[in-house]
């Protein structure tokens, strides 16, 4: 068997063997659901009112909630990439000769799965409460798209934090930051709205850019310019997050 | 002294490795013949875990050679890992897969046909007597289960050198008798062992040869009687309770060496049935009361304390 071939049998292996913790413990998708869902419903029913942001307020805010479940996904695979390193799994795989790759392609690819899996449940909820979507197919396609480029950058950093933290304990801390960070982007009420210091903030940081794209893509009128911001941002994130991992997978050694 | 022809399954000569200004390694040399137990001995933090870890590819030393199946650790890196297996000191199973499922992980790794990794699994299970608990994830197993599935995991890709970094730490007497069973068992099929312990009978049970590693040196090699002649012999000790019995005793028996604050006498000697009657007939002879008796013989445990930096006084009194 070739090198590339071995790695890619490795990689499915790894990734049988991480969708089969997923569904031995669906809490985890459970967890990224359940969040977004609530926050829906306390935005949508009760404090949706109070903002005029000049659409539909469960329009307005379900690429928000889209990118929310995205960051309430990723605890579980900062854990898991910790414990494999802690419990000394990761060194029964190096004797075997398993490649770095095959086993932190396989937590990212599990980390998509269940993201997209958890989205396609909070639209579905979305959907019933009001959310309508008037994106035509090239525009579905873009929005899976730019999520699927989102999961990539956010669950590279996942897996990198993962592998830096010291115990599974403070690797599951990965999500907290990304937990709050929709809250200080377009996710929930325009950025133009908020004080000072937190406008500028949620004017540039990458959810908002990635958030109106989806936000342009779903309403019908795509921003070329928050499109391009967004993958610049995605393609950036993704490579510190890869780099990263990289090297602190070596460093364990 | 690294003579792989002659049958050397691990051949390793100075050996160091730090880290920042810490020194864990401090030159260690070992030659480990095809087809027998090595025990690695040591206190806690003598560097035994670095040196599997070196041994095993998975840290590469700072200075030093490592041939391990014939192969350079640093540079041949695949081909070593072709030949071995290792069992770490903390079991690594996956707490969430099932026994049977553990098992088809590593067939699936090691690329076996589909078929041939359930025989492979099976046979296994059937082994290591986890059959009834195949189906259940290893979360539930006992430490002496896990220790066993940990050990049957290594045994999927059938190594030729096993390495064991404290197989037995933490489990129970019976669990650790499973566990020397089967290391013997693989030693008999041909399987070199290389096993590190914090026990001496454990080294004295199952090791041919035995290193006694302390503070990143090997401080004693040998066979585990060739070490123990490196300690004070066997002797009789003998306790009296009245100073003048000891005085009368110490003269008859000149060879001895006598404690006059404890008020024993210690008579050098195999400890054997003859020479024990031969002495109790000499002190009867000269009507000389003895409280107590015990024979000593030296065990590992004598060796080790004598050459690890746990220093007794009966040691460096000697």
């Amino acid at each position: 068997m070739s090198v590339i071939s071995a790695s890619l049998a490795d990689s499915a292996t790894m990734l049988r063997r991480n969708l089969r913790h997923t569904t031995r413990n669906p809490l985890t998708v459970f967890n990224a659901v359940i969040m977004p869902i609530v926050l829906m419903f306390l935005m949508v029913y009760i404090l949706g009112d109070a903002f005029d942001v000049g659409v539909s307020y469960a329009d307005y805010a379900t690429p928000g909630l889209i990118m929310t479940t995205i960051c309430y996904g990723i605890g579980p695979t900062a854990t898991a990439v910790n414990s494999d390193m802690t419990t000394g799994f990761i060194n029964r795989l190096r004797v075997m000769h398993v490649s770095r790759a095959a086993v932190l392609n396989a937590h990212v690819i599990t980390t998509m799965l269940r993201s997209l899996v958890a989205i396609v449940f909070v639209i579905g909820v979305a959907l019933l409460m009001g959310f309508r979507p008037s994106a035509s197919f090239a525009q579905w396609l873009g929005v899976i798209g730019v999520v699927v480029l989102t999961i990539l950058a956010i669950g590279w950093l996942t897996v990198a934090f993962g592998l830096a933290a010291k115990t599974p304990e403070s690797a599951g801390l990965a999500a907290v930051p990304l937990m709050l960070l929709p809250f200080l982007s377009s996710a929930f009420v325009p950025a133009g709205t908020m004080g000072p210091g937190a406008r500028e903030f949620a004017q540039y940081q990458p959810f908002t850019s990635i958030i109106e794209t989806l936000r342009g893509l779903l309403t019908g009128a795509p921003s070329a310019g928050s499109a391009v911001t967004a993958i610049a941002w995605c393609a950036g994130l993704t490579a510190i997050g890869y780099l990263w991992a990289r090297v602190s997978f070596s460093k364990r050694g | 002294m690294v003579d792989v022809m002659n049958g050397s399954a691990i051949a390793a000569s100075g050996l160091r490795k730090a880290y920042k200004d810490k020194v864990v390694l401090d030159g260690v040399d070992l030659d480990v013949r095809t087809g027998t137990v090595f025990a690695l001995l040591g206190p806690n933090g003598a560097g035994k875990t670095t040196t599997v870890n070196v041994l095993t590819t998975l840290l590469v030393p700072d200075a030093g050679k490592v041939v391990v199946a014939g192969h350079d650790v640093v540079t041949e890196t695949r081909a070593v890992r072709a030949a071995i297996g290792v069992t770490g000191q903390f079991a690594s199973v996956d707490d969430l897969l099932t026994g049977e499922e553990n098992l088809l992980l590593m067939a699936d790794l090691l690329h076996l046909p589909r078929a041939e990794g359930k025989r492979v699994a099976g046979r296994l299970l059937d082994r290591f007597d986890l059959v009834d608990a195949a189906g259940e994830p290893a979360v539930s197993y006992s430490g002496g289960m896990r220790r066993k599935l940990d050990l049957a995991m290594t045994l999927v890709g059938k190594p030729r050198i096993i390495f064991l970094d404290e197989p037995t730490t933490g489990l129970d007497p019976r669990s650790r008798r499973t566990v020397w069973e089967i290391i013997r068992e693989l030693v008999a099929g041909g399987t070199t062992i290389f096993l590190t312990t914090q026990y001496l009978e454990e080294a004295d049970e199952l090791a041919g040869r035995i290193a006694v590693l302390d503070k990143g040196r090997v401080v004693a090699e040998g066979t585990a009687d060739e070490l123990k002649r490196r300690v004070p012999g066997s002797h009789v000790r003998l306790r009296f309770t009245r100073r003048r019995d000891l005085d009368v005793a110490a003269q008859v028996l000149h060879e001895s060496t006598r404690d006059d604050e404890e008020l024993t006498l210690r008579v050098p000697g195999d400890g054997g049935v003859r020479s024990l009657r031969a002495l109790l007939e000499r002190l009867d002879a000269h009507s000389i009361d003895v409280e107590d008796l015990s024979v000593h013989t030296p065990d590992l445990d004598d060796v080790f304390l004598a050459l690890t930096s746990h220093r007794t006084t009966e040691v460096t009194a000697r």
